[in-house]
């Protein structure tokens, strides 16, 4: 057994003997985002085995895909990730584009950028409110979701839509911005810079908040790794890993030019954390509070390119490129692709067979990979760390289930 | 993959294990036979530089076309296709590998076909081979713990067979 301090409460647990005992949590527990259900065994309240069951979402999007054009199954991948509807839009259509070898313009390039940035910090406000909500906290929710609201503002005015958005397609996007959103955009920037600062107040440095997450639920390099987690997980612990720097010329190229540094911590330090409040010494490189944090940074990386994104798109002379055909043929051939969605690395998987229906279609999620390693976080912990670990994961059901 | 040589390599490390390839695809991909294909991806995990430490998706593709005008047009017999993303997280390189099965066991309906389960070699695999035991009605030999994990235990089928037919009823709820 680890070393124990003197007010662990596991202390009085090896003193009293117990049974163990198995405890369902979810399908319709608040703290497991969505249709997600653990079966715990327990010994008292120190967890021994956990076993995710999922499915629950389930509607095999895959088979619907293979029925439709790439353009028909867009609104499909909205409901993928749906708190990240335009990253998952963004996925399919280069996925698609890279199975048609066809390449968008520069200024749908700069408009991809824009709105997929935008997006993950509104998916990263989810992460961060509905975390506070997970550990009993609930005010940061509202501070989160009044930010967040602006945003889907903003998404509303440019496609319709405040969820499912379906607005970034293969070959472009739907429409083009309408007159005065960049102006919007970047005024809601300026509002809200300052206002990371109250949450790191409100979460990252609350004591409650970091004995609650510092040294909690430690996932290693190793095991990151070989479990497939990605996104800010497998960032969490110290891997330097994204796919808008590393992955494939097709996607990284949308980035060039871009100035960005991926949150990661290297040495000991994270990018410009002069700035930022500093580690606690409590937290252990992969435990929930650096999970929590490097989303906490990619806010603001994201903030800083969506800027960028914003004065290379304004000083694009030409239209913005016309999305294909509905029912554009697709080339004999399969092709992968992984992006850098909020989650985690999204990859999409296309075989086409010379008809405008693709033969297969396959979403490889990034919380799928990130709930599998679970059991192996959620070992010899308590049960009231077990939502602080699953919370951490930042998983969408939608994605997961398929 | 597109490095020279890297064919090679895996062709002398085991004889007879490579059974075809196309480089020019959008995708280079490597065919494994079937029986090989776990030892193939323990020694491209451990070997030296790129080591594919990390699998990013288990997929199958089940070719087979239930249109008899449009099957006796196309070239290939029926089969199922596995697909396999490696990805070096040191190298940033990625490799395809696939095996192709028969589409039923000794072309017994309902005989699934069985391959090598690569859970032992990289633990992403786990929760993939599951989906596409689940889905696509493959076996792995040697998972440690294949059971059905997006649709309920009881079902009957596996959805992304191009030959699956909806049931009409699941425990007294209409499905179609």
């Amino acid at each position: 057994m680890p070393d124990l301090i003197e007010d662990d409460p596991r202390i009085i647990e090896f003193d009293v003997r117990t049974d163990e005992m198995l405890v369902n949590m979810g399908p319709q527990h608040p703290s497991t985002h969505g249709v997600l259900r653990l079966v715990l065994r327990t010994d008292g309240e120190i967890v021994s085995e956990t076993e995710p069951h999922i499915g629950y979402l389930h509607r095999c999007a895959e088979k619907i895909g293979e029925n439709l054009s790439p353009r028909q199954w867009i609104p499909y991948t909205d409901r993928l990730d749906y708190l990240a509807a335009m990253n998952m839009n963004l996925g399919w259509a280069l996925t698609v584009e890279k199975l048609m070898r066809h390449e968008v313009g520069e200024k749908a390039r700069h408009l991809r950028v824009l709105i997929s940035e935008l997006n993950r910090i509104s998916s990263h406000l989810v992460g961060m409110g509905a975390y506070g909500l997970d550990l009993g906290t609930f005010s940061p929710f509202l501070y989160a979701f009044r930010e967040r609201e602006k945003i889907l503002d903003l998404f509303e005015e440019a496609c319709g839509a405040r969820l499912t958005y379906s607005y970034i397609t293969v070959g472009g996007a739907t429409a083009d911005l309408p007159p005065g959103w960049l102006q919007r955009c970047e005024a809601f920037l300026d509002q809200f810079e300052p206002i990371i600062k109250e949450y790191h107040a409100l979460l990252t440095t609350n004591a409650i908040f970091v004995k609650r997450t510092a040294g909690i639920g430690v996932l290693s390099r190793a095991m990151a790794i070989d479990y497939g987690c990605s996104g800010p997980v497998l960032r969490g612990s110290g891997v330097d890993q994204d796919m808008r720097r590393d992955g494939e010329s097709l996607y990284t190229g949308m980035y060039d030019g871009y100035a960005f540094e991926v949150a990661v911590q290297k040495e000991g330090r994270y990018p410009r954390d002069h700035s930022y409040p500093t580690v606690p010494s409590e937290a252990v490189l992969g435990d929930c509070w650096h999970r929590f944090f490097v989303r906490m940074l990619e806010v603001v990386q994201s903030m800083d390119l969506v800027r960028q994104a914003i004065d290379r798109y304004a000083a694009c002379p030409e239209p913005l490129s016309e999305p294909l055909k509905l029912f554009e043929k697709l080339p004999v051939g399969d092709a992968y692709l992984e992006t850098e969605a909020p989650k985690g690395q999204m990859g999409f998987y296309i075989v086409g067979n010379g008809t405008p229906i693709p033969w297969r279609v396959r979403a490889r999620s990034s919380s799928f990979s990130n709930l599998s390693v679970t059991h192996e976080l959620c070992r010899g912990c308590l049960i009231a760390d077990v939502p602080a670990i699953v919370g951490s994961l930042d998983i969408v059901m939608g994605e997961i289930d398929r | 993959m597109k490095g020279p040589g890297f064919l090679e390599s895996i062709e002398a490390a085991f004889p007879g294990a490579v059974v075809g390839s196309q480089l020019e695809a959008l995708d280079p991909w490597i065919e494994i036979a079937p029986a090989r294909i776990a030892e193939v991806c323990q020694w491209l995990k451990s070997r030296g530089e790129p080591r594919f430490d990390s699998l990013q998706c288990v997929t199958a593709v089940d070719w087979l076309e239930t249109d008899p005008k449009k099957a006796a047009k196309v070239s290939w017999q029926p089969h199922l296709e596995m697909v396999y993303h490696l990805w070096s997280t040191s190298a940033r390189a990625t490799l395809v590998l696939k095996v192709k099965l028969p589409r039923w066991s000794g072309d017994v309906a309902g005989h699934l076909p069985e391959i090598p389960s690569v859970a032992g070699v990289w633990r992403t695999a786990d929760w993939h081979e599951r989906e596409v035991y689940d889905l696509s009605g493959v076996s792995f030999s040697g998972h440690p713990d294949l059971r059905r994990i997006l649709c309920p235990e009881d079902w009957v089928g596996y959805p992304l067979r191009k030959d699956y037919e909806m049931p009409t009823e699941y425990h007294g709820i209409r499905c179609r």
